[in-house]
């Protein structure tokens, strides 16, 4: 039953929404659309779904066509960012109302809401109206809604954003088991780089309009092929800096120099972006072969257990994210490391260096 | 415990109670003044006690006119608050038809209360006025300076028109603030269009068609105007409304105190079912 995306676009007058894109799908697997707001990753849920008609390509599910098909005949479950639930419906009703226009009997309705409002912990609010319930019992509501039939293909829209931090902890890590034993495709949009790598699974980094890149959320996080998907794929954002390669040597501006990656038989001499990912640019030494960056601090953010130090240096914001208490004062000089060795190379049209 | 006292407040709120002393209170005792007093000329008034009251309460004309008052009232909600709701569902959400709408539908409110009643008048003449003149060339014998009926109707007509659209406003207000998400989450359930409406679009318009109703409740039970200047409260009394027997009362006759005793009994029923009417539509609110 897998979901596949041939061509689909969508073009709403002059603007591109979703360039044309090609995707498949596994049953049985947690896909994440990760993106920036505004980077296409409702538009492609809705045409996922059937809420959106594509302008160009093919939606097939289970090896047929349904890209005419209506959002009710897909079998097609969504959670939104919103706790959209029935206001007048009981939580019970709530979860049952996919249930009763499914015309289940009496007793089976009975027995999947009670089932699904266990796996939620929401049994004892049953009887409430969804007005009565906490934001993180609401959504845990509208997602047993979402659940408790048996869709092919169950669309999660940032389902946790509106969420404090803690209950979203607490939904995120339920959040797979609720999906392990579903034969069904999961589709889950954020924003966060850290949610997709914490969910597991497949991630599409998107980036305006387009999958930038596909594949396990670990591996894409490793060795993204394009600056745009490292780009997505990084919170606080990756540092980016021009250098040049001279034979053996990395060059970053005048003094500072550290030795090529060797075996990369298409690494020619010339320039290159070099990324590097904050908690690889720390204010203690990483190791012996560390680049030197000095820089003038603009500010540095200490939550007790991280640092966040924003610097400026050759002639850009630089972002360092190292463990324990680093006080800089605004303005002063700040000598910083650089771990080269973990840093990427991506060509001047972003494409990464591989070997 | 020894609280602060702090004077200066007084100074904070007097404002506020003066306005409303000179607004509300001080008109409003004047009226109970005159609904306890029998008034001669020259000034002199003598204490009469509640029996303007009494005698009122067992006026027919007084009834007539009450019972004629909340007829119109209910029979104009009867039809505005499903007709207003009906245009609103049927407007649309987006593009350039919004604004087009929404002036269209404004227009009717922005017209003065005697001129809409002028209109009318003029509008509904049988002989010149392009409706009468229809009705009668179509068969239908229809004068409303003579026949009961056709005086109601035309009134009525005229206050749908008229207000009609404060409904429509209010409710595509109520409506334009559900979340897309809502619409499409009924989509994928599968919900049918009455189910749409019944358990999202109804539920999130409540709030402001309970403000609807009211507005409506109290401003037709106050209107003056328009029949007036349409009907002038005829053929006979059949359409002098409370607000028009009592202006008849306290202009016309200069009958002060039975006027004053009317006036406080007016107030007391708009009053009174409003916060009836509130009370309950809150009160499931909460539930």
């Amino acid at each position: 039953m897998s979901l596949q995306l041939k061509g689909v676009g969508k073009t709403i007058g002059a603007d591109t929404h979703i360039f044309p894109t090609d995707l498949e799908l596994e049953p049985g697997t947690f896909n994440t659309l990760l993106g920036t707001t505004l980077a296409g990753k409702t538009t492609l849920m809705q045409l996922m779904a059937g809420l959106e008609i594509p302008t160009q390509g093919e939606i097939w599910f289970d090896g047929k066509n349904v890209t005419g098909t209506a959002v009710q005949s897909r079998n097609v479950s969504m959670v939104y960012q919103q706790f959209i639930n029935y206001p007048m419906l009981s939580v019970f009703e709530n979860i049952a109302s996919p249930l009763r226009v499914g015309r289940y009997p009496r007793q089976e309705i009975k027995r999947r809401v009670g089932e699904i409002a266990e796996l939620l912990r929401i049994s004892p609010m049953l009887n409430r109206k969804p007005s009565e319930l906490s934001g993180g019992q609401q959504q845990r509501c509208a997602m047993a809604r979402a659940l408790v039939k048996e869709s092919d293909l169950i669309l999660l829209d940032e389902p946790l954003a509106n969420l404090d931090f803690k209950l979203r902890e607490e939904l995120r890590d339920e959040l797979p088991k609720l999906f392990a034993e579903r034969e069904c495709v999961v589709v889950y949009a954020t924003t966060e780089p850290s949610e997709a790598l914490l969910l597991g699974g497949q991630t599409a980094a998107m980036h305006e309009g387009r999958i930038v890149q596909f594949g396990v959320s670990s591996e894409i996080y490793e060795t993204p092929n394009t600056l745009k998907s490292a780009q997505v794929f990084s919170e606080p954002p990756i540092n980016l800096v021009n250098v040049v390669k001279r034979g053996t040597k990395i060059h970053l501006g005048e003094a500072t120099k550290w030795t090529a990656p060797k075996g990369i038989p298409n690494f020619v001499d010339g320039e290159y972006i070099f990324a590097i990912r904050p908690h690889h640019v720390t204010p203690t030494r990483p190791s012996t072969t560390a680049a030197i960056i000095y820089g003038i601090v603009d500010v540095a953010e200490l939550s007790g257990s991280e640092s966040i130090i924003h610097f400026q240096a050759h002639d850009r914001p630089w972002i360092s994210l190292s463990h324990g208490v680093h006080p800089f004062a605004a303005g002063t000089k700040a000598k910083l490391y650089a771990d080269v060795v973990n840093g990427l190379y991506f060509t001047p049209n972003g494409q990464l260096v591989t070997s | 415990m020894n609280k602060p006292v702090n004077q200066k407040a007084w100074f904070f709120v007097l404002p506020v109670l003066l306005l409303v002393a000179f607004n509300a209170i001080v008109p409003l005792m004047t009226v109970v003044n005159y609904s306890v007093q029998e008034t001669f000329g020259n000034n002199e008034f003598f204490w009469s006690g509640v029996i303007w009251f009494e005698e009122l309460m067992r006026n027919p004309r007084f009834h007539d006119s009450l019972g004629r008052q909340f007829t119109f009232t209910l029979t104009i909600l009867a039809i505005e608050i499903p007709l207003g709701v009906i245009i609103a569902l049927a407007m649309p959400r987006k593009g350039i038809w919004v604004s087009v709408c929404l002036v269209l539908m404004a227009l009717p409110l922005l017209i003065p209360w005697n001129v809409v009643g002028a209109m009318w008048n003029i509008f509904a003449l049988p002989e010149i006025g392009l409706l009468g003149k229809t009705l009668n060339t179509l068969g239908f014998d229809y004068n409303y300076t003579r026949q009961t009926g056709a005086a109601w109707f035309t009134l009525i007509t005229m206050d749908v028109w008229h207000w009609t659209s404060l409904v429509v406003l209010l409710s595509y207000a109520g409506l334009v603030s559900i979340p897309d998400a809502y619409y499409q989450a009924a989509r994928i359930d599968g919900a049918s269009p009455w189910a749409i409406f019944r358990y999202i679009q109804l539920p999130k318009m409540k709030r402001v068609l309970t403000i609807a109703i009211l507005l409506r409740f109290m401003d037709s039970f106050n209107i003056y105007t328009e029949p007036l200047v349409l009907t002038g409260g005829g053929p006979g009394n059949s359409t002098t409304l409370l607000s028009i027997d009592l202006a008849k009362k306290a202009l016309g006759e200069f009958d002060l105190g039975p006027a004053a005793a009317m006036s406080l009994i007016y107030f007391l029923v708009i009053l009174l079912t409003s916060w009836i009417f509130y009370t309950l539509m809150m009160r499931n609110e909460e539930q």
